[in-house]
């Protein structure tokens, strides 16, 4: 366990003024800017400029498609850390870098692939459209690179802790009688609650946010296909900085709440 | 942990806990649809392309511009944090200071804002009306519509990796051994160099790899404050935005090629990294 000493002395001082100095103005002056900004026109633009129905539409479409990516990745979460802490099987290795992929992929490449996957020039394009369905520029485009993009977060909690578990809680239940369902739902769930959250508190964050590979797939069609990360651009482009800091702080809040909860799961984990 | 499960090579032959079948399943399902299908299809339509003209694309001055940008701006981004990173683990896990929990939360400030709302924030700030953008730039140094600018944005998009890998091992390292060392005479940095930073060191590797990776493939942090001058600021995941505007997909799935195979080589790195790591902290 760390052994931390109170900071006296000047080299620890030093150090700690140093570190506080660049947090403060390196990490956390953006948040400030965000509201200082947002609030540069007063209260009254502030909340004509939330209410605006773009806006407003585009906070909907992120709600909607978080609502469909986040208990879908939860199940594929608890899944494949299921199979992969619970067995012994070869190919694990492969199986956990595959799993981590997303993290390691650009945005943009991950719009890209989607593109050239269901696009009109994309490889099963052709095939959609001869049925009249066009997946690419509306929200189940949308829906599928933000489920890629967060794939991972959900697994990657809950496998090195269900492997540190270990599995006698789950074997003396089987030996019991026990069905798959039950073990799950009476053994394996209460034991791993707070890392299931904590992933699922992160995957919420980054569905919400994502914007990279959102742009690439969603067309940008003002009032129809844009999430609110990308009418911030729109509206920053559009010459309205104001509005696109208000519509920026609705993000901003969802990101300290993000870090609340952060903060308080890690500590019920311990 | 339970030893009752006997390997047989490929797949287990007896399962004592039910759902392998039902779990696995769902998983490579998942995965192949999801994750592999789509790589699959940047494979073949960059295949598509042919080796001359891909040849072509991805040695066009302005490609290669944007991969000099791109790894410039990046490596700038690393070596900052690579002594930000630095000090904030020391000084979060070894002292006690007031605000240390607070200070600790502020760090995945990066992790959780959207990265459009960062780029915006950053370029209201060091614009030359902004807070820092009015200090700055009368003394000579502009960042908005610079590579400093983009070094900025992927410095503090990738800024809690290298914290985030070294606290862990910095928490578990035996205060006796430094203690011993101190009271022989060595110097608090001799003692930091000696005996912390090979402990830390794998780790350490890890964090900033994971960070510069990060950095090749950041987009939304950074087109804001980089103005995206051809030939200047514009980096290489932003010409393939580009690229796809004018429908040249051919050019676009070439260039992310190049980006997903940079992406691997890191990923490869950093599992090599990780896997000294575990022997280093194995034998310690």
């Amino acid at each position: 366990m760390a052994h931390r000493i109170p900071a006296a002395g000047a080299m620890p001082k030093l150090l700690i003024g140093l570190g506080l100095l660049l947090t403060l103005g390196f990490i956390a002056t953006p948040i400030f800017v965000i509201f200082e900004q947002a609030f540069s026109k007063g209260l009254a633009f502030y909340l004509a400029s939330v209410q605006d129905p773009d806006t407003i539409h585009a906070v909907l479409l992120t709600l909607a498609t978080t609502v469909v990516v986040v208990p879908i990745n939860i199940v594929f979460g608890i899944a494949a850390a299921w199979a992969i802490a619970k067995f012994q099987f070869s190919g694990k290795k492969l199986l956990l870098t595959l799993l981590e992929l997303p993290f390691s992929i650009s945005p943009i490449v991950a719009g890209v692939i989607y593109l050239l996957l269901y696009g009109s020039q994309g490889l099963f394009g052709g095939w959609l459209e001869s049925y009249g369905i066009r997946l690419m520029f509306s929200w189940p485009a949308i829906v599928l690179v933000t489920l890629f993009v967060t794939s991972p977060f959900v697994a990657r909690e809950l496998i090195p802790l269900m492997q540190v578990q270990g599995n006698d809680p789950e074997e003396a239940a089987a030996t019991l009688g026990a069905s798959g369902w039950q073990i799950f739902r009476r053994v394996t769930l209460p034991a791993i609650r707070w890392a299931l959250l904590y992933g699922a508190v992160l995957c919420t964050a980054r569905a919400i946010g994502e914007f990279g590979a959102v742009s690439v797939v969603s067309g940008n069609i003002r009032g129809e296909t844009n999430t609110l990360p990308l009418q911030v651009e729109l509206l920053y482009h559009d010459y309205n900085a104001v509005g696109a800091f208000a519509a920026a702080s609705l993000l901003t809040v969802i990101a300290v709440i993000t870090l609340l909860l952060k903060a308080v799961l890690e500590r019920y984990q311990r | 942990m339970s030893h009752s499960v006997k390997h047989d090579g490929s797949i287990v032959a007896r399962h004592v806990l039910p759902g392998f079948g039902l779990t696995m399943g769902a998983t490579l399902l998942y995965l192949a649809v999801l994750i592999l299908l789509p790589l699959a299809a940047l494979l073949l339509k960059s295949a598509e392309v042919g080796p001359e003209r891909f040849w072509q694309i991805v040695t066009s001055p302005r490609a290669l511009a944007s991969f000099q940008i791109t790894l410039g701006a990046a490596a700038l981004a690393t070596a900052f944090n690579a002594l930000y990173g630095l000090l904030m683990a020391w000084i979060l896990v070894r002292y006690d200071f007031p605000g240390r929990r607070i200070v600790d939360a502020l760090i995945d400030i990066p992790f959780a804002l959207p990265t459009a709302v960062a780029g915006i924030a950053l370029t209201a700030l060091y614009a030359k009306n902004g807070w820092f953008g009015a200090v700055l730039e009368p003394a000579g140094i502009k960042v908005v519509y610079t590579i400093i600018g983009v070094a900025i944005a992927m410095a503090f998009t990738s800024a809690p990796f290298v914290i985030r890998t070294v606290q862990p091992v910095l928490e578990d390292i035996q205060p006796d051994v430094e203690e011993s060392a101190r009271t022989l005479g060595a110097y608090p940095f001799t003692v930091f160099r000696k005996v912390v930073f090979p402990a830390i060191l794998p780790a350490y590797l890890t964090g900033n790899a994971l960070g510069f990776a990060r950095c090749l493939g950041e987009f939304g942090a950074i087109i804001f404050i980089a103005g995206n001058l051809p030939m200047k600021t514009e980096i290489t995941a932003l010409l393939i935005f580009i690229r796809l505007e004018e429908f040249d997909y051919p050019a676009s799935a070439s260039l992310a090629v190049v980006v997903l195979a940079a992406a691997f080589v890191t990923l490869l790195l950093t599992n090599l990294l990780q896997a000294w790591h575990l022997r280093y902290n194995g034998r310690a």
